[in-house]
């Protein structure tokens, strides 16, 4: 009989991502076994971490063909794991990662997968998870009556909590064939910032249209410095150019789900909604009485974000 | 060089959604080809304009599926396939139908949107590499083939990927890969005698089940204001700080 909820952990060069801590937390709610599952090269010493936020078992496999993610070796292994354990449900973070492994490993156990959840409810001993489908205009309630159920999940939905379980690990030998390892990773060109990663900022500071260049992205930098915050684009300043699309928030971007969100000169088109609505306050600076996105700002501010911002930056620094 | 895209006819992004029995009403709503999947047909008719070889366009769905394949044609695409499937097929079972007319044509590349703007699960493209035991690349913004062997650059969190695969292999396009072109006149009538085959597929049964769509409360609206620069920022820094308290 499936039992036992497992949680993939995402990590580069031994860095845990804080919404694997966040699912730990989530799947001890369930009363079931959590067992984290970490590959890499050098990763045994994360079993402790991993027990401290919720992992009452930890699997870990440690060789030089996971020292780098590869969906070949980290599909091929993970499914063999499974196979061995019968695991009733596998959460992953909504990452590049999660979003790469789940499906291959999905498909490789011909198992149902619900990804980007906004939420994971038990009911009835069920696991229900909530999902936006038409970027966020509507959601849908999802089951999977097979197991294993799996499931990828955003992060910044649940709390990381210290839970001091056990993390018993248990070292894996690696059982894969040289037929897996079909990815060649050649490099990894880090993106160089002080910020935050956006999809798990608590922070973010948005310039569209009305940022004009450079200049504007100036301020809005100073203002992102000021809450340590990540920065982020509407659809229109990437297309401008004054911002590479990797900070693109939006149906076609990235979804952000932070504590504050500011858009500073963003009209707010749907699609830029879609990926920020959910951002617990949201204010808005433009010039436009009746831009769109102060249909959905909790505190709207009609002006020049030129002049606006770099006066709430003087106001914030007197208050700190 | 024989290539192949999927492509998936979605609600266009500006759509209303509203409900009808409990499910998502398309009644009156303008249908297009996944922005994403735009980019990948883009990327395939460039490949082709580079390498020679064909450009086959595939789709599953309902007979309306066939304005996409059209599309497709007319920016420069050479066949179509458009395979009849249920629209409430859940991607466990999308995966199997397309992949195995996928398969049928034994492509060299295949190239998909990374990601599809209505559902937003970003699972097809990969489960379709391991039912057809190919190599997948996701969230590409560059490709660069040379022979039999794809250097693509891949969006990851916190940076970009270089990573080699074999072809033949299943590549998931980013949106910025490349700016998609509109079907010309000539295209468009071109198109039109182009072929396109239309199969049917074995019902495969889902794994994920609906059980309830809802939309979601409207947001009740937030204060706005105007004035002068100081005392509009000084407003706006007490209410971060004294309501929202981010401060």
């Amino acid at each position: 009989m499936a039992k036992g909820t497992w949680v993939f952990v995402d990590q580069r060069d031994g860095k845990i991502r804080k919404v694997t801590f966040e699912l730990l937390a989530k799947a001890a709610e369930f009363g079931d076994e959590v067992v984290a599952v970490v590959m890499g090269k050098g990763v045994e010493g994360l079993a402790a971490e991993l027990g401290k936020f919720g992992a009452d078992k930890v699997f870990v496999v440690d060789d030089d063909r996971f020292a780098s993610y590869n969906t070949g070796a980290f599909a091929a292994q993970f499914a063999a794991l499974v196979k061995e354990n019968q695991p009733a449900a596998i959460l992953f973070g909504h990452t590049a990662m999660g979003k790469d492994l789940a499906p291959r490993l999905a498909q490789k156990l011909e198992a149902g997968l619900v990804t980007d959840c906004t939420a994971v409810d038990q009911v009835g001993g069920k696991l229900v998870f909530t999902r936006p489908v038409y970027a966020g205009k509507a959601f849908a309630k999802v089951t999977v009556d097979t197991a294993p159920v799996m499931a990828t999940i955003r992060a910044n939905i649940y709390e990381v909590k210290e839970l001091g379980k056990a993390g018993a690990a248990t070292k894996v030998a690696p059982s894969i064939g040289d037929a897996d390892l079909y990815q060649k990773v050649v490099k990894f060109e880090p993106m160089v910032s002080a910020r935050p990663e956006l999809t798990e900022a608590q922070y973010v500071v948005s310039g569209g249209r009305g940022a004009r260049g450079a200049e504007g992205f100036k301020i809005i930098d100073d203002l992102a410095d000021f809450f340590g915050a990540a920065v982020g684009a509407s659809r229109a300043a990437v297309d401008s150019g004054w911002i590479d699309n990797a900070y693109q928030v939006g149906q076609t971007g990235k979804v952000v789900n932070p504590v504050l969100y500011i858009a500073a000169g963003i009209s707010g088109a749907i699609q830029h909604i879609a990926g920020m609505s959910s951002s617990k306050n949201i204010v808005a600076i433009n010039k436009d009485p009746e831009a769109p996105i102060f249909g959905v700002s909790d505190f709207g501010v009609v002006g020049d974000m030129f002049q606006v911002m770099p006066a709430l930056l003087e106001e914030l620094k007197k208050m700190k | 060089m024989k290539i192949v895209v999927t492509v998936k006819q979605t609600f266009d992004t500006e759509a209303k959604i509203t409900l009808k029995d409990g499910k998502i009403n398309s009644d009156g709503v303008n249908l297009i080809m996944n922005p994403y999947d735009e980019t990948a047909v883009e990327e395939a008719l460039q490949i082709k304009e580079k390498n020679g070889g064909e450009v086959i366009v595939v789709t599953a769905g309902t007979d309306k599926c066939m304005d996409c394949i059209r599309q497709a044609l007319a920016m420069g695409a050479d066949k179509g396939v458009l395979v009849k499937a249920d629209t409430e097929a859940d991607e466990f079972a999308r995966a199997i139908i397309l992949a195995k007319a996928v398969a049928e044509l034994a492509p060299d590349l295949i190239l998909c949107g990374h990601v599809a703007a209505d559902d937003g699960s970003s699972q097809v493209p990969t489960r379709m590499a391991e039912i057809m035991n190919l190599p997948h690349v996701n969230v590409v913004r560059k490709l660069e083939l040379a022979g039999k062997a794809a250097t693509c650059t891949r969006e990851t969190d916190g940076g970009t990927e270089i990573i080699e695969v074999a072809l033949p292999a299943i590549i998931t396009c980013q949106v910025g890969m490349n700016e998609p072109r509109y079907p010309s006149m000539k295209g468009i009538m071109q198109a039109k005698k182009k072929p396109v085959d239309t199969k049917d597929a074995a019902a495969v049964a889902n794994k994920a089940n609906v059980v309830e769509y809802f939309i979601p409360p409207a947001k009740a609206a937030g204060q706005k204001i105007e004035g002068e620069p100081k005392e509009v920022a000084a407003a706006l820094a007490n209410w971060l700080k004294n309501v929202a308290k981010v401060v």
